[in-house]
């Protein structure tokens, strides 16, 4: 049986168009699947983070902290979780405690708030000072010069029993002006 | 638009003449059904790259982090399971192609001159294949995979002379480890896949370059690659994939054996297609293994390899399809005795069963427990498993001995599944239930005080006292500090308090003691503590101890004062009940 002209132009377009849409398809099922799994972290996000009971922490003690002295660092130990593992007692960030009056401490997140590197406290020049781009916070973290678009991150300090320090630690947005909390 | 768009990439780059070479390809005698198999092979070789690819972003190569990796790509991840069974199953389905590839070029003698060199990379193709399979079976480190591979590089270790050295190489040490992992996972991700690309590319340019091998006699006029063969080739490939899909969706992705466990008994056995290889080393004991697992096999390679060379012989190419034939045949023979061996092998049987038993339970705890300590999973099943080995003689866990299996005989001893929780205590202090099985019915205890304790006051403590009751259970359980507890125990403080206070009214400081053990007064286990892991430790220390059962111990051994078990063993156990 001879197709007429027509007939075999017809039936040559549906074999190409038939080539590409199975071409197509079956090359997505994998690309598709893979692109998927690899967003899961978005699905998860807050995943990981590190838990303690009500976000307090006890740090240190009135005593440990000397009035008026020079912001001392403290290492925030936590339980952690990191996809499938779960972690005691790891290391999870640090604070900058500093005790302003007899019952008043004050504490900063040691982490920049433009793009996240670790904030030295120079004793010399009594400020703390960002070896990434240079910012420079005075002892109240208020922005005195650089790029930072804030001030250093304060956190929430509670004197527990009269003496012990206990922080709410927490990280914030980086690189905005507005200090917004990140997976709480 | 688009014309000028194109027009401007042909210029810069000559695609499109590279396309209509790639489209355009003459095919004598028209498309046919036959010329499908190396699409296909591309096409599950495509899938292997993608989905390898975004496993990779998943996997953590390393003796604690493999089985936990993949087993969070399986169980946590939205669509992994899907991911892994693609990669899986392509795998398996590829295997089955290489083979009917390898059958219709020697069947069609497409490995004649000119075409000689082509079909020897397809051999170093089909190798390349099994070595990505080989390595690619280990990376899940589970028990399926470390044992089976196992088995691989102790054959190759048994190589003469130079065997020993081979080994400690491939394995990146003396023993299996870290760097196995790191090294298997180079080969498998690194350098296999970049050998298989090169490869690959010169099999298809001297294909191209040879043109297809027409089977004679020619049916139809000749035709172009496109479109006719490509919508054959593109409805092969979507048969494959269905058929990978089919398997994906029916096994829920691939199969995850506990993780791999150099201690167990578990019966190393390789994945389908290398069983023959497995079954053919049982006909060669002692020092005449080295001709059944290298010298045979070597010399069956060496003449497919030799096939182009053979088939210029004039009886070269029957000889070439019956040498394909005899070792397909072969191989099939061999896989099929393997099979029926192991199905009428009854502790084969067996231990495959608690295999996956253990599978099962380590899976479970790395849910239940919010996640698994950095040891890796295999420090969750030293709980159950040394449960079952030395308490499950007597005591049971949930029914079972705490992995799945039954009781090797009666249980005379309490089931400890929710030991020292409220649910445990409110049945334990059921009269029925203290006398039956699951509790104290198979020991002295059952005809015990507490137990008359219990039948006397039946009726005051489910009635009058059944409120008081419930806090004294509230607060004996809050001794545990259960870790899934606590949140009840900080919201019931006041019940705890009050059940203190109750459990001297209720009579129960006549023999136990709650808050401080007193000595002089107590004659029953003191509950100071009682199921926190210090109180467990000191009884699983010594049961005998007067602050526990003293004399009226009825059979539990003094697992650490007798040092039957270490404290580390002690602590697993421990901590495996109290579901931490």
């Amino acid at each position: 049986m001879n197709d007429t002209p027509s007939e075999k132009s017809d039936r040559r377009e549906f074999i190409k168009c038939a080539s590409c849409v199975i071409g197509g398809a079956i090359g997505l099922v994998p690309m598709a699947a893979g692109v998927y799994v690899a967003m899961d972290p978005l699905r998860h996000s807050g995943d990981g983070t590190a838990k303690t009971n009500d976000g307090f922490m006890r740090l240190a003690t009135l005593e440990d902290l000397p009035l008026g002295g020079a912001p001392m660092k403290y290492s925030i130990v936590a339980d952690k979780a990191d996809k499938w593992s779960r972690y005691k007692d790891m290391p999870i960030g640090a604070v900058y405690l500093q005790r302003t009056t007899e019952k008043q401490v004050v504490a900063f997140n040691t982490v920049c708030p433009h793009l996240g590197c670790f904030v030295d406290y120079r004793k010399e020049e009594k400020d703390f000072f960002c070896p990434c781009h240079n910012s420079n916070f005075s002892q109240t973290g208020a922005l005195k010069t650089g790029v930072s678009p804030r001030g250093m991150d304060s956190l929430e300090v509670e004197l527990r029993n009269d003496r012990e320090v206990w922080v709410k630690f927490q990280h914030f947005k980086a690189n905005t002006t507005e200090k917004t909390p990140v997976n709480s | 638009m688009m014309k000028q768009l194109f027009d401007w990439l042909e210029h810069r780059t000559g695609a499109r003449k590279v396309v209509n070479e790639a489209l355009y390809e003459n095919i004598p005698g028209g498309s046919r059904w036959r010329y499908v198999w190396g699409s296909t092979l591309t096409f599950t070789l495509a899938v292997q790259f993608i989905t390898g690819i975004f496993l990779w972003m998943g996997y953590a190569p390393s003796a604690t982090s493999a089985w936990e990796s993949v087993h969070y790509i399986q169980e946590q991840m939205t669509g992994g399971w899907f991911l892994r069974g693609l990669h899986h199953w392509t795998a398996q389905v590829m295997t089955v192609l290489l083979v009917l590839h390898l059958m219709q070029v020697v069947i069609d003698g497409a490995y004649k001159a000119p075409r000689e060199v082509n079909f020897w990379f397809g051999v170093l193709l089909l190798q390349l294949v099994l070595a990505l399979s080989l390595t690619g079976y280990l990376l899940p480190w589970d028990q399926k995979g470390y044992w089976a591979t196992k088995v691989a590089t102790d054959i190759l270790g048994s190589t003469p002379l130079v065997g020993s050295y081979l080994k400690e190489l491939v394995l990146g040490g003396a023993d299996y480890g870290h760097h196995t992992l790191t090294r298997f996972f180079a080969l498998h991700a690194g350098v296999l896949p970049a050998a298989v690309i090169a490869l690959t590319a010169g099999h298809i340019y001297l294909f191209r370059r040879h043109g297809i091998t027409a089977k004679t006699p020619l049916k139809k006029r000749d035709e172009y690659f496109w479109p006719e063969q490509v919508l054959k080739d593109a409805v092969a490939c979507l048969a494959v994939l269905a058929t990978v899909l089919f398997f994906v969706v029916k096994y829920h992705g691939a199969h995850l054996d506990a993780p791999a466990d150099p201690s167990s008994n578990y019966p190393a056995r390789p994945d389908w297609y290398f069983l023959f290889l497995f079954q053919f080393l049982k006909y060669f004991p002692g020092h005449w293994e080295v001709l059944g697992a290298v010298v045979i096999p070597g010399i069956v390679m060496t003449l497919i390899f030799l096939m182009p060379i053979l088939g210029k012989w004039k009886l070269g190419h029957r000889f070439n399809i019956g040498l394909l034939c005899a070792v397909l045949i072969g191989a099939g023979t061999l896989t099929i005795s393997a099979l029926r061996e192991d199905k009428a092998n009854v502790t084969y049987q067996a231990s495959v069963k608690q295999a996956a038993n253990d599978a099962i339970v380590v899976k479970d705890l790395a849910k239940t427990r919010g996640g698994i300590p950095p040891d890796g999973a295999l420090v969750l099943l030293q709980g159950p498993k040394l449960f079952a080995q030395h308490c499950a003689g007597c005591h049971a866990y949930g029914g079972h001995n705490g992995l799945l299996a039954a009781l090797s005989g009666p249980q005379s001893a309490p089931d400890l599944k929710g030991f020292a929780t409220r649910e445990y205590l409110t049945a334990l202090l059921d009269p029925a239930q203290f006398k039956s099985a699951k509790f104290f019915g198979g020991t002295k205890h059952a005809n015990g005080k507490m137990a008359k304790f219990l039948e006397e006051n039946a009726d005051a403590l489910a009635g009058t006292n059944k409120v008081n009751l419930a806090k004294v259970i509230k607060a004996v359980s809050a001794e545990a500090g259960i870790q899934s507890q606590r949140p009840m125990d900080t919201r019931d403080a006041t019940e705890i308090a009050e059940g203190k206070k109750q459990f001297e009214a209720l009579g129960c400081t006549d023999c136990h003691s709650l808050g401080k053990w007193n000595p002089e007064d107590s004659t029953a286990p003191d509950l100071t503590g009682y199921g926190s892991r210090d109180w467990m430790m000191a009884l699983l220390h010594d049961p005998s101890h007067e602050r526990f059962y003293g004399k009226k111990n009825d059979r539990m051994p003094a697992f650490g004062k007798d040092q039957k078990l270490s404290r580390q063993q002690l602590e697993r156990i421990v901590d495996w009940l109290r579901g931490e």
